[in-house]
């Protein structure tokens, strides 16, 4: 997917404005916030969890290429295969090949981050085959021919509204005229028209929440079953995993997975939690009769030795983007790419570039709320920072923000001069403000002042008010 | 706490910031004040300005580091720093030793006074142990607790703890109320209509409370608040909490000598 980061203010602005929107976002943000606590608070041990997913992801880390090599050698193991990519551009030309060498011509799609950060639909579909998401939320926003708004929820930012709309639109093919409005006939149409796609697809991806080390499986966390019949009808498993999904026992994924539902959607574990070990076995039911693991690095080799390490322990459950004030306010497509919130404010600029997404990591007031509830407690504020830091080192920085901050600097590394100065201009200020207490207008202030007044200040700053006071009490 | 504990004073240089010293005066005295009633010896420092976040917070680190050694020099001598804000307090105390990891002697020094910095409530609770200031204000409030002070120095109880003892007034808790008002220092400056949605939030919030009075530890979000409510014609009188423990509440934040 192109990205869209550089255009970040103005995609805000217009999001600021859409009514829908607004109303969509303020609905999902009460419910993931309060289910959340409800979840957390019922844990006592949640805490300690967090510790020690913190420890087991960093140990992995450490140890990524062992940890790594040993989940490929399970695999094959297994009967299953293991594919590396540096690149998005490489796991797309993987998957392509897979699937022209399985003969397909539909593809079933679990929902998968990773799956749109290497932009697979495209080069399928640019391919010839025909792929249909089944995950509901990735159903919705591929008939709008949208990218998600949300890592676990894909279509929040639509209303029920917009999409019975947009299931009148594109079902009445399949002979349904009636317009479904409420949750669950637009759940039930949607699983009728997907069920013809599950029972017909030749190859079936899916992303990973974990890789275990120990087995050999890919793990997935889903609530509607649908990952299930994408991995498991089709003749051919196809799974798409970034290198950081990796933990090296059965036992660490069941602590990660305590973690993830609580902290995502408030729930103990979510409705269905799949292991997929190597294709089908000779007396299995079902499953695939190819299994196909592609790992992706795309930078994240690179990260594991800079100060963005800690960013690979991110397990994707969302948090920070549900308690994240400007993702509340803006809506996830205001970020241009494929991550939003807190996360993708540090993940897009290390993947698209820093000149491209230098606005993600300035929008954001500081303020920790994504820290504090991060399962895996992530910096995230301290990363923020540091992009800045690049930033300003590369001089991306915008010329008038530069300037104005030279001229500040300058002055208040010279107390003296910072205190005439700023005695003589506040009570220019202070005067001018002095009978009504606030500016309805200043000049350099437009920004604040459109939506706020700006407070006076008094006649007299602090220091020259208390020399005054102490010159008069101790001559 | 009893007078024989405070016979031998403790010198505390206050770290005004850089916003009361030129925004509200009156802040800075009510700190004085507090910190004096509590047997405190106060000094200000004519060698300080700011304490250098609008510079670290848009990655300029050069400017960061001298501002942070300026503001170490002027403050060392002293038993205690205690600033009205938690976010210049988290800036001096958990920021400083972070940006001198390659530099062993300065990094000693910020370390040395990140031990004795204070956020003022934290430190007339934690550190002075005072439980009752013994004023009195007649009034419905809620309290906005400003981020930097809840998550980077765990102020929550403090201030409420001191409200409590406070004659007459009553709190009645925001929804939302640790949640940012979209302040964020050069934030604002640079997202304005992002800052100025987060604002309305909080206006909303407020408004929703009932109380007739906002206070907060941080200056930065107080003006903001203030601007909010006054430009939608709220009548919500906003102060910083250290005006009200000290009995200095005279002219509200953007409240002139007109009346409103």
């Amino acid at each position: 997917m192109k990205s869209n980061a550089h255009a970040f203010k103005a995609r805000a602005t217009v999001a600021l404005q859409d009514i829908k929107l607004q109303k969509a976002l303020a609905n999902a943000k009460s419910g993931f916030v309060d289910k959340r606590l409800a979840a957390i608070d019922a844990l006592p041990e949640f805490e300690q969890l967090r510790e020690a997913a913190c420890e087991l992801k960093d140990h992995t880390l450490a140890h990524l290429d062992y940890y790594l090599e040993r989940f490929e050698s399970r695999v094959m193991a297994h009967g299953g295969h293991v594919h590396w990519a540096r690149s998005p551009a490489e796991a797309r030309a993987i998957v392509v090949d897979l699937c022209r060498r399985a003969n397909a011509r539909r593809i079933t799609k679990g929902k998968s981050m990773i799956g749109e950060e290497i932009a697979v639909n495209e080069a399928l579909e640019a391919a010839g085959f025909e792929v249909v998401e089944t995950d509901l939320g990735e159903y919705i926003i591929q008939l709008a021919k949208e990218p998600p708004s949300h890592i676990i929820a894909p279509a929040v930012h639509k209303t029920r509204d917009q999409i019975t709309e947009l299931f009148h639109d594109h079902h009445r093919k399949y002979g349904r005229e009636e317009r479904v409005t409420e949750i669950p006939d637009i759940v039930n149409e949607a699983r009728q028209v997907l069920r013809e796609a599950f029972l017909s697809a030749d190859v079936g991806i899916t992303g990973a929440n974990f890789l275990i080390a120990e087995t050999g499986s890919t793990v997935i966390v889903t609530n509607e079953g649908n990952g299930d019949l994408t991995n498991t009808l089709p003749r051919v498993h196809i799974v798409t995993a970034s290198i950081e999904k990796v933990v090296p026992t059965l036992e660490d994924v069941t602590t990660m997975l305590r973690l993830l539902a609580r902290s995502a959607t408030g729930q103990e574990m979510s409705s269905y939690t799949t292991f997929s070990t190597g294709p089908r076995r000779g007396d299995d039911l079902d499953g695939p009769q190819e299994f196909h693991v592609v790992l992706v690095d795309n930078g994240r080799s690179r990260m594991l030795g800079d100060e963005f390490r800690e960013m690979l322990r991110c397990i994707r459950c969302g948090a920070c983007l549900n308690h994240c004030p400007v993702y509340s306010a803006v809506g996830g497509h205001a970020y241009g790419w494929v991550y939003a919130g807190p996360m993708g404010s540090v993940l897009t600029p290390l993947m698209v570039g820093l000149a491209e997404a230098r606005n993600l990591p300035n929008a954001c007031t500081l303020n920790g709320r994504c820290q504090e509830v991060c399962p895996m407690n992530i910096p995230l504020p301290r990363m923020l920072r540091a992009l800045r830091v690049h930033e300003f080192e590369e001089r991306l920085t915008p010329l008038r923000m530069r300037w104005g901050l030279g001229v500040w600097a300058f002055l208040a590394k010279r107390p003296r001069l910072y205190h005439t100065a700023s005695a003589a201009a506040i009570r220019v200020l202070g005067a001018l403000g002095r009978k009504r207490g606030r500016f309805r207008y200043l000049p350099l202030a437009g920004g604040w002042t459109r939506a706020r007044d700006m407070p006076a200040p008094g006649l007299r700053t602090f220091q020259s008010a208390w020399r005054r006071a102490h010159r008069r009490q101790r001559p | 706490m009893s007078n024989e504990e405070t016979k031998d004073k403790r010198r505390v240089g206050l770290f005004v910031t850089c916003l009361v010293d030129l925004w509200r005066p009156n802040v800075g005295f009510a700190a004085v004040k507090l910190l004096e009633d509590a047997g405190c010896k106060v000094e200000v420092p004519r060698a300080q300005t700011c304490c250098g976040q609008p510079a670290y917070n848009s990655g300029d680190l050069k400017d960061t580091e001298n501002i942070a050694r300026q503001v170490i020099a002027a403050f060392e001598q002293f038993d205690f720093v205690v600033a009205p804000s938690g976010s210049c307090a988290a800036m001096l105390k958990l920021h400083y030793p972070q940006l001198f990891a390659t530099d062993a002697r300065w990094q000693e020094r910020a370390q040395a006074l990140a031990e004795r910095c204070y956020e003022l409530v934290s430190f007339l609770t934690d550190v002075l142990g005072v439980d009752n200031i013994g004023a009195r204000f007649e009034r419905t409030v809620t309290y906005h607790d400003s981020c930097s002070g809840l998550r980077e120095l765990g102020i929550h109880a403090q201030p409420r703890r001191l409200l409590a003892g406070v004659t007459g007034l009553k709190l009645s808790e925001m929804d939302d109320a640790n949640v940012c008002c979209g302040f964020g220092g050069t934030f604002c400056v640079k997202y304005p209509d992002i800052s100025a949605r987060m604002v309305s939030d909080k206006q909303e919030n407020i408004k929703a409370s009932g109380a007739d009075t906002v206070l907060g530890g941080d200056l930065g979000c107080l003006l903001n608040i203030a601007g909010r409510l006054k430009r939608q014609g709220s009548a919500v009188k906003v102060y910083h909490v250290a005006e009200i423990l000290a009995e200095m509440a005279t002219f509200a934040i953007a409240e002139g000598e007109e009346p409103t």
